[in-house]
C-alpha cells in the first residue's frame, strides 16, 4: 500500500464545500442554541453497600475514594454554588456511613463530617454530623479520635452545648489509648471546669493521679497547681458560706 | 523449536511496534499524570493515597482494555489475511504457533506492567509500587491467555473482546457477589435461589479470584505482603496453564 496520500485538488470541490459548511452548522447551531436550565439536583439515597461493592469491580478503596470527591464536589453544580442548609442531612450522613465502610481505614469522611458539614448554619444539622463523628468514632478509636476532639471543640465553642462536647470528650477519656495526646485525654477536665463540676474535675485529676496517667513533670506541676486553686476556690466558698451564717446569726 | 517461539514472539513485537502500540500507552501514561495533578488539587487530606489509588485504577483498566484489544485484533488479523494457514504449512507444531505467539503477548504485558509500574514508583514505597507491577504482569497473563482462548473460539473482534470484558468484570466482582448471594439466597427455601446460589458458587471455584490482584491497598496503606505475591503467582500459573490448555484443544481441533 502506498504510505503517501494524494493531493488535496483529488478531493471534489462538492465535498469541501461540505465539509466547512457542515462544519459551521454545527458550531452556529451549539452556540445559539438555547443553553439547558440549571437544574439543582439533590442528593439521593445511597444504593446498598453490596451493589456498592460490586460496582466498584472489586476494588472498594477506588470506589470509596470516587464517591468521596464526588461528595465533596456536590455543592458545586451547574456554576452554583449550594449551601449546605439545602443538603439532606440524613442522606448525607448515609453517603459518607458507605464511604466509611467501603474504606474504613480512609479519614476524608470524617474529615468531612467534622470540618466541613459541621459548619452548616443549622444547629440540628450541625449536631446531626457531630453525632455521625461521634458514632464512627467507636469503631476505631485510636485512628479516629482527633475527629471526636474537634466535634467536642465545635460543640463547646460553636452550639455553646457543654453537655454535649463533655459527652464527647470522655468517650475519648473512655476509650484513650497510649496513641493519643494527652490534651485529648484531658478535655473533659477543661469542660467539667467551664461548667462549675469543680468536684468531679478534682475526682478525675486525683484519679489520673493516683492510676499513674499523668507523669510527665510539667503536668504533675500543672494539675497540682490545678488541684490546689479548685482547693482555694472551695475554701473561699466555705468562707463565703461561713460568713452568711454567721451574719444571719449576728442578726 | 526454541527458535520458533522466539520468532513468532518477536514477530509480536515488531507487530505492537509497526501498529504504534506504545504510543497509546504513552498517551494513557500521559493521561494519568493528568488524573493525578487533578486529585492532587481536590484532595484535601490522603493526598497521596488518593493519587495513587485512583492512578492505580486507571491504569489497570486501561492495560487491560490495551493487552485484550491487541491481542483479539492481532489473532483476528492472522485469521483473516490467511497468515495462520502460511504458519501451519510450515514444519511446526500448533502447540509451538500458540506457544510462540503467547509468549510475544508475554513480553508485551510485561513491557506495559513495567511501564504503568514506575509511575506508581514516584508515590509509594518501592516495594508496594512492585508488588502491584508484578501483579498487574499477572494479571495481564491472564486476560491475554484469555483473550486467546476468545479469538479462537469465537474469531470476531466484537464478540471475542465482549467475552473478555464479561470474563473480567465477573472474575473482579465475584467475591462481593457471593457475598450478596450468601446472604439473600441463605434464608431462602426456593430450589430457584438454591440453583442460584449454587451457579454463583460454582463460578467463584472457577474464575479466577482477581480481586487479590493489584489491590489498592497496598499503593495506600502499604499492606502489601509476601504472602500476596505467592498467592498471586500460584493463581497466574495455574490459570495460564489453564487457558493456555483450552486454546491447544481448540486449537488442535480446527480444520485449518
Amino acid at each position: 500500500m502506498n504510505r503517501k496520500q494524494r493531493s488535496l485538488t483529488a478531493v471534489p470541490k462538492k465535498i469541501i464545500v461540505t465539509l466547512v459548511l457542515i462544519l459551521t452548522l454545527q458550531i452556529t447551531w451549539n452556540h445559539y442554541l438555547p443553553s439547558f436550565p440549571a437544574k439543582i439536583e439533590h442528593l439521593t439515597t445511597p444504593p446498598q453497600l453490596e451493589l456498592l461493592q460490586i460496582l466498584s469491580l472489586g476494588d472498594n478503596i477506588v470506589g470509596s475514594k470516587l464517591l468521596m470527591l464526588w461528595l465533596q464536589a456536590f455543592d458545586s453544580q451547574s456554576g452554583q454554588f449550594l449551601s449546605y442548609r439545602q443538603f439532606d442531612y440524613d442522606t448525607l450522613r448515609i453517603w459518607l456511613k458507605r464511604i466509611l465502610q467501603l474504606d474504613p481505614k480512609s479519614q476524608y469522611p470524617l474529615l468531612a463530617a467534622s470540618h466541613f458539614y459541621s459548619m452548616v448554619n443549622d444547629t440540628t444539622k450541625k449536631k446531626q454530623m457531630l453525632n455521625f463523628v461521634y458514632k464512627q468514632f467507636f469503631i476505631d478509636p485510636d485512628n479516629r479520635w482527633q475527629w471526636l476532639a474537634h466535634a467536642s471543640l465545635i460543640a463547646k465553642h460553636r452550639l455553646k452545648d457543654l453537655p454535649l462536647a463533655l459527652k464527647y470528650a470522655q468517650a475519648i477519656a473512655a476509650h484513650s489509648s497510649e496513641n493519643m495526646p494527652f490534651w485529648a485525654k484531658e478535655m473533659q477536665i477543661f469542660i467539667l471546669e467551664d461548667m462549675g463540676e469543680l468536684e468531679q474535675v478534682r475526682l478525675i485529676v486525683g484519679g489520673m493521679f493516683a492510676n499513674g496517667q499523668i507523669t510527665e513533670l510539667n503536668e504533675i506541676k500543672y494539675f497540682n497547681e490545678k488541684l490546689e486553686n479548685l482547693e482555694n476556690l472551695e475554701n473561699l466558698e466555705n468562707l463565703e458560706n461561713l460568713e452568711k451564717q454567721l451574719g444571719r446569726v449576728i442578726k | 523449536m526454541i527458535k520458533q517461539i522466539i520468532t513468532l514472539a518477536t514477530l509480536v513485537i515488531i507487530e505492537a511496534l509497526h501498529t504504534r502500540f506504545f504510543m497509546i500507552i504513552f498517551a494513557f501514561l500521559l493521561t494519568g499524570f493528568g488524573i493525578v495533578s487533578f486529585v492532587g488539587q481536590i484532595a484535601i487530606i490522603e493526598t497521596v493515597a488518593y493519587q495513587s489509588s485512583l492512578l492505580a485504577a486507571f491504569l489497570r483498566l486501561s492495560a487491560i482494555y490495551i493487552i485484550s484489544l491487541f491481542v483479539i485484533v492481532s489473532m483476528v488479523n492472522e485469521f483473516n489475511n490467511n497468515a495462520i494457514h502460511l504458519w501451519l504449512s510450515l514444519p511446526m507444531k500448533r502447540a509451538t504457533y500458540l506457544i510462540g505467539k503467547f509468549s510475544g503477548f508475554m513480553l508485551i504485558a510485561c513491557i506495559i506492567a513495567i511501564l504503568f509500574g514506575l509511575s506508581l514508583f514516584i508515590l509509594v514505597p518501592y516495594s508496594q509500587a512492585g508488588l502491584w507491577t508484578f501483579s498487574l504482569f499477572c494479571e495481564l497473563l491472564i486476560i491475554a491467555a484469555l483473550s486467546l482462548l476468545c479469538v479462537f473460539t469465537f474469531h470476531n473482534t466484537i464478540q471475542a473482546l465482549s467475552a473478555v470484558i464479561a470474563f473480567y468484570i465477573l472474575a473482579r466482582s465475584i467475591y462481593s457477589i457471593q457475598l450478596v448471594a450468601q446472604n439473600l439466597l441463605n434464608s431462602s427455601q426456593s430450589w430457584s435461589d438454591y440453583f442460584i446460589a449454587k451457579f454463583i458458587y460454582l463460578l467463584s471455584i472457577i474464575l479466577p479470584n482477581l480481586e487479590q490482584f493489584t489491590q489498592s491497598d497496598w499503593l495506600t496503606y502499604y499492606s502489601g505482603e509476601i504472602i500476596d505475591l505467592l498467592q498471586i503467582t500460584a493463581q497466574t500459573i495455574i490459570y495460564v496453564i489453564l487457558l493456555i490448555s483450552m486454546s491447544m484443544f481448540d486449537l488442535y481441533r480446527k480444520n485449518l
